[in-house]
């Protein structure tokens, strides 16, 4: 393998990077303009981080999109674990293609669709928008995809690890919280925290479904965009950007640890 | 009194009338779909017995083993423990333990959490957890690894941490799935001799599940030869080896040679056979098969002696000639193609470091066998 830096690899790399991070880059750099204009410079400020602490509308919106996040993601995650134990563990069941195809189908399924069934059948029951019905559309469009994650890892699950906790007096519903659960609750909280930053930063679908008193922080940010960008949004994002990037950073590093650790473990066993 | 591999048995109670059965299997069968696992078969186990099955992969030997595990419904038949019918009893409430080929560890306990496991369910209490752990860390010589994961173990000491976690609830019955089938060859040597020693320590019954038939010879007490979800011969590894009852098991356990041909004659106490060798065959135990019948006669290379010139007192003797010669060390291995085509392998120890009648390729040379030597197999 070549591994020179030649002059065309630096360029396609700068160049890649610059594509990927140049927009958000400008986003962080102009939250901390002292000038209320957004696209010229008037020197350092923090000045809207704090009036965005002040912004009662932002910050409620941040504590809809909070809830509904963790509510939505934590009936997802149990509905979608239930799911995949399902397709996996049962494969004769009558209608088990329907079935899985049905779980999955809202993978692909353009969120404008899912939005509009969405609304029409809260109008169709009679159900008023808000809280409760961003909500149930989250838990809905984010339940395959928890259920797509929980899955992977249970094909490559041991089923003899069931049946030995079975053997030695484990009932099932023992063996499932004592032996099944443990061994896969790291696909689960993935898949959690899948289901969390998709509710996070989804427009659409919470467009359709929620109502007056329930504005999701994208919504609020998008609504403030249509009346011009104030620096005030760069620095909300910034924060969500911090946000996102420490969780996604302190999740990798503990993995590498574990993985690390699992090596040198492995090789000290070999040695005995 | 002359003996079967030459071994003396004390503890044989498959022998004696009176003695109690402890695993019966009565004509059950399992079916997968269309596909006959275990085929009305018929078994008995006796208590602290070490017992194997041994057959080819999908001869329904580790069906046998799940179904008194209780992870398999028979689909007809009976299996009874102890007296007791097994029919419904769910495998957490069954008086027996399993050692799963994958050893089948928890990932997420330590050593001593995982062989406290199943005291736990049974709601032993701590402070006896606590002793029977450490006691069963003894058994295995694990003391210093009780707090390790069982990703931090190598091959050897997992085995032995299954081991120790199947027999801590020290079961009626202790069920091996291929118990050795994950290590290399000289552990799996050494292994082979810590279970039989375990096994009289624990006073346990054993059924092993195995398709290595070295590790079934070397442990078992007796041995049920499988193959397509029957059993074809349930016997100790001497008689199984040195008076097999059928083709099959003639030829799964060691080498054979095999000669067709017909029962020509009963005498007093002897049996003559005449067939494909041309030359006439007598054998002093050919006494089941009727005269005329088709027959097969089995015999083992070693029990083959080769020499250039005919034996001046040897009942049969067929001619040949060398066709290959394999020196293997301690033996050498002949084959010598007999005048009518067959070609039969025959194994001499190498007792001493100069022979007298070397052999090689193209030499003529004649075999030759007691009468005694082989066995008569009709099916």
């Amino acid at each position: 393998m070549n591994s020179t830096w030649s002059r065309f690899n630096i360029t396609s790399i700068v160049l890649g990077f610059a594509f990927l991070y140049l927009p958000i880059v400008l986003l962080i750099v102009f939250s901390f303009n002292e000038s209320k204009l957004v696209t010229v410079w008037g020197g350092f400020s923090t000045k809207w981080y704090v009036s965005l602490f002040h912004n009662q509308g932002l910050m409620d919106a941040t504590w809809v999109t909070a809830r509904v996040g963790v509510i939505s993601a934590t009936v997802a995650t149990v509905l979608g674990t239930l799911a995949a134990i399902t397709l996996t563990r049962y494969t004769r069941f009558r209608g088990r293609v329907l079935f899985s195809g049905m779980v999955f189908a809202p993978l692909v399924m353009p969120e404008v669709i899912t939005g509009l069934s969405l609304l029409l059948l809260f109008v169709a029951v009679g159900l008023d928008r808000g809280f409760f019905t961003v909500t149930l559309a989250h838990i809905t469009f984010t339940m395959c995809f928890v259920a797509v994650v929980v899955q992977s890892r249970l094909v490559s699950f041991d089923r003899s690890l069931e049946e030995a906790a079975m053997d030695l007096g484990a009932p099932p519903v023992k063996t499932f919280f004592q032996i099944t659960l443990p061994v896969i609750l790291p696909a689960i909280i993935s898949g959690w925290m899948l289901a969390f930053t998709l509710s996070l930063d989804d427009l659409v679908i919470a467009s359709f479904s929620s109502g007056p008193g329930a504005t999701t922080l994208p919504m609020k940010i998008y609504s403030q965009v249509r009346l011009g960008v104030t620096p005030e949004i760069n620095a909300a994002c910034t924060i969500l950007i911090a946000v996102v990037a420490v969780g996604v950073i302190i999740a990798s590093i503990a993995n590498k640890r574990r993985e690390i650790q699992r090596q040198l473990d492995e090789q000290a066993a070999q040695r005995g | 009194m002359k003996s079967l591999g030459s071994i003396r048995r004390d503890f044989a109670p498959w022998n004696d009338p009176n003695a109690k059965p402890y695993i019966q299997f009565d004509k059950v069968t399992k079916k997968f779909g269309d596909f006959t696992a275990v085929n009305n078969l018929s078994l008995t186990i006796f208590e602290r017995e070490f017992f194997a099955l041994l057959g080819a992969s999908g001869c329904g030997k580790s069906t046998l083993l799940r179904m008194l595990a209780g992870f398999e419904e028979p689909t007809a038949g009976r299996i009874l423990l102890d007296g007791q019918d097994l029919r419904g009893i769910p495998p957490y409430k069954r008086p027996v333990n399993m050692m799963f080929q994958s050893y089948a560890l928890f990932p997420h306990m330590t050593v001593e959490k995982n062989i406290a496991f199943g005291l736990k369910q049974e709601r032993m209490p701590g402070s006896d957890i606590e002793k029977r752990v450490a006691e069963m860390l003894k058994l295995v010589k694990l003391e210093q690894f009780a707090k390790r994961k069982p990703h931090q173990l190598s091959g050897g000491q997992r085995q032995r941490v299954a081991l120790a976690r199947s027999v801590a609830k020290r079961p009626k019955v202790l069920l091996l799935d291929e118990p050795l089938g994950a290590l290399d060859k000289k552990l799996r040597e050494e292994t082979q001799f810590e279970l039989m020693d375990l096994q009289q320590e624990l006073g346990l019954t054993f059924v092993v599940v195995t398709h290595d038939q070295e590790e079934a010879m070397t442990m078992a007490d007796r041995i049920a030869i499988m193959d397509k979800g029957e059993v074809m011969q349930v016997a100790t590894p001497a008689e199984i080896y040195e008076a097999p009852t059928s083709r099959f098991v003639a030829h799964f356990v060691g080498n054979v040679n095999m000669f067709e041909g017909k029962v020509a004659e009963h005498t007093a106490n002897a049996t003559r056979i005449t067939g494909a060798t041309g030359a006439e065959i007598v054998v002093d135990n050919g006494g089941k098969a009727a005269a005329g019948s088709d027959i097969v006669f089995a015999i083992r290379p070693e029990k083959i002696k080769v020499s250039s010139k005919k034996p001046a007192d040897a009942v049969n003797a067929l001619e040949g000639e060398v066709y290959d010669v394999a020196y293997l060390g301690d033996m050498t291995v002949y084959h010598i193609k007999l005048d009518d085509g067959q070609i039969v392998r025959a194994s001499a120890l190498n007792a001493s470091r100069v022979t007298e009648d070397p052999l090689t390729w193209n030499d003529r040379a004649w075999v030759s066998f007691r009468p005694d030597a082989g066995v008569v197999l009709t099916r």
